[in-house]
């Protein structure tokens, strides 16, 4: 007996069965055509951007009529709207609330994955609960109560709000991804010498990375978009607006100023995209992970 | 290094009725000493390991490591380093940072750390995986980083908890020989939990078996299979198990069918001042033989023959007081007899007959 006979003979094993060409045109046709009715409403948002607004809604649709910059020169400047000072005011209330839900979140989703205290699971039903209530029934009891606080028309107030939907929410993720973390490593966290809060802080918050960056990005969205709260809890002066509220300047009551509120949608939507690209690697394995069991 | 010490310690889970997961636990172990806590699962040894460890809380009585009461001392206070069953590495270290965690924790310096992780390394044969993260390990090389996460901390205790049971058999077989020289090599007082009765025979100074949280026997592993103190005891230890049997008495000695199998004069007469018609009888299978020719014996019918090559274990059933009862009996390899052949079994050695009380279990000759 040779050698050659011993060595396992080469097999084409096909990886998958093998489609035929017509379903797979077919397949990917569908698929492209998906793309392309998902990406057409900001594809157009971001044509409509550079054309005056006198073009913005003409009768004859061509892709590019009389575009330029101005648009953006006209948002940026401020013409109708400080919309430097809306940006800055996003940004400050998106990001607080984002920092002060993921920590709140962290803390107590962690509590309620690893510690059995009374009433740990009254508290997630409450947390479910809350998350049932319509937004709209939400605003009345909420403005009466930042009155009381003295909180009503600053942004600390709207921060507060946020973080009222967000972290029942983000907790019930975390506390979902905790749960996969083995309570082992806690433990031997705790015989290597670190404390209850060296354990949360060392090992479960670097493990739970991909589950933060989700809940942070949660967080962030619903703070950056949000548009009735926004309205109701903040100052009605122009200077103290966030973006989605802003952005109503450019409708007014028999006009819409279509190549402006363009103009300015997408530079909103840039800060959001930018969190996006910044947490995406985290986001399919973080939903994942942190839903099932959530 | 030191001394570890169980005083009447019992960990109570709430419930009704609450469970003693470990009642009352009185044990000690030397320095130096290499101890495994064996029994089948839900018996308390984990449970008991983890009050060591700090793990668990204390409810009633004390634990003491080298003379100190350490009960209310948390984990990181007790000098005792852990080898979990999922070995629980960090994941996000490198096989470096892992073993080097609790140094770095008590302010070691780097370069003293470095040593000590380079010295265990090469012990643990893992010096080219240092800067591997877990994942790109394979199960026993992360069985090592977690050996070798203990042995850099030099505690003063090792705490094990079915460090092999994640293992295939071939590396299970080779690391435990690896443990146990390694724990003679450091002295260090090691507590060693598994449920594998083999592991705690071979690797233990001294095996403590519990069961529903009690201790039954705390003994080296000779006088654990020769001298069990009760029915548990002899049934768990050994493999295949001893064959425990509930057989009348005569005034010669045990009644097996065809066969009676003498006893001592102190046994019997244990027996009858305890009023005992009956008693729980055993013997392990390699103390019974083919009986040959005409020579006295019980009726076995092969039910099973398991091979091993050098030994073969014939398992069959015996009438005694009219129910069948299974017997293993150790044979020859070379010459097994067949599936639902009769054979005549005799005892080979009776001072190596158990007696042990029918209901109580415990063990009758003295």
């Amino acid at each position: 007996m040779s050698i050659e006979t011993l060595q396992a003979p080469v097999v084409n094993i096909p990886v998958r069965h093998k489609r035929s060409r017509a379903r797979s045109v077919g397949l990917h046709a569908a698929l492209v055509l998906a793309s392309l009715i998902a990406v057409f409403p900001v594809f157009w948002v971001l044509v409509t951007s550079f054309k005056p607004d006198g073009r913005a809604v003409a009768p004859t649709i061509r892709l590019f009529d009389e575009s330029s910059l101005a648009n953006y020169g006209d948002v940026l400047s401020g013409q109708q709207g400080d919309f430097l000072a809306w940006v800055a005011n996003s940004v400050e209330i998106a990001l607080l609330t984002t920092v002060i839900a993921v920590f709140l979140s962290a803390t107590t989703g962690y509590a309620v994955s690893r510690f059995r205290f009374p009433g740990s699971r009254k508290l997630l039903l409450s947390f479910l609960v809350v998350q049932m209530f319509p937004f709209a029934v939400l605003i009345v009891p909420l403005f009466n109560v930042l009155l009381t606080l003295g909180l009503q028309g600053t942004s600390i107030g709207l921060v507060l709000v946020y973080c009222t939907t967000s972290v029942p929410f983000c907790t019930y993720m975390l506390k979902g991804y905790f749960d996969t973390i083995p309570a082992d490593i806690d433990e031997s966290g705790r015989v290597d010498g670190l404390s209850p809060f060296g354990v949360f802080w060392r090992l479960v918050l670097p493990l739970a990375r991909p589950g933060l960056a989700v809940t942070a990005f949660y967080a962030f969205l619903t703070a950056w978009g949000e548009v009735a709260f926004a309205s109701a809890f903040l100052s009605a002066s122009d200077e103290s607006k966030t973006l989605a509220v802003g952005l109503q300047v450019f409708v007014q009551q028999n006009r819409v100023e279509w190549g402006h509120l363009a103009a300015a949608s997408i530079l909103v939507a840039i800060p959001a995209v930018a969190v996006f690209y910044l947490v995406q690697r985290f986001l399919v394995a973080g939903l994942a992970a942190g839903a099932v069991k959530g | 290094m030191a001394e570890v010490a169980y005083v009447s310690a019992s960990r109570v889970f709430a419930g009704n009725p609450p469970v003693r997961a470990v009642d009352q636990l009185e044990l000690d172990v030397a320095d130096g000493e290499f101890l495994v806590l064996v029994g089948p699962s839900g018996s308390g040894k984990s449970t008991a390991l983890r009050m060591l460890a700090g793990l668990e809380d204390v409810d009633e009585g004390a634990i003491k490591i080298g003379g100190k009461d350490v009960t209310n001392v948390p984990p990181k206070g007790r000098d005792i380093a852990m080898v979990f069953q999922s070995y629980a590495l960090y994941p996000h270290m490198t096989v470096a940072e892992n073993m080097g965690f609790a140094l770095k924790l008590r302010g070691t310096p780097k370069q003293e750390i470095k040593d000590k992780v380079a010295e265990a390394a090469k012990m643990l044969d893992l010096t080219k995986y240092l800067d591997r993260k877990p994942k790109a390990l394979s199960g026993g090389q992360r069985q090592r980083v977690a050996m070798g996460r203990a042995i850099v901390r030099e505690p003063s205790v090792f705490l094990m908890d079915e460090p092999l049971s994640n293992l295939d058999a071939k590396l299970r077989v080779e690391t435990r020989a690896n443990i146990a020289a390694l724990q003679q090599r450091l002295g260090t007082t090691t507590i060693y939990v598994t449920h594998d009765q083999v592991e705690a025979m071979t690797m233990g100074d001294r095996v403590a078996v519990l069961k529903d949280g009690l201790l039954q026997q705390c003994a080296s592993p000779r006088e654990l299979y020769d001298r069990p103190a009760n029915a548990f005891v002899a049934g768990f230890i050994g493999s295949p198990a001893m064959n425990l049997k509930t057989v009348p008495l005569s005034a010669e000695g045990a009644q097996l069918d065809g066969l009676t199998v003498p006893l001592t004069r102190a046994a019997l007469d244990k027996a009858s001042s305890e009023g005992l018609k009956e008693v729980t009888f055993g013997v392990r299978p390699e103390t019974l033989r083919l009986a040959s020719g005409d020579e006295p014996g019980m009726e076995l019918t092969v039910e099973l023959v398991e091979e091993l090559g050098a030994d073969a274990y014939v398992y069959g059933s015996v009438r005694i007081g009219g129910q069948p009862e299974r017997f293993i009996v150790r044979v020859d390899g070379r010459t097994p007899p067949a599936f639902g052949q009769n054979v005549k079994v005799a005892v080979r050695d009776t001072s190596e007959v158990h007696l042990f009380h029918p209901e109580s279990g415990a063990r009758l000759e003295v």
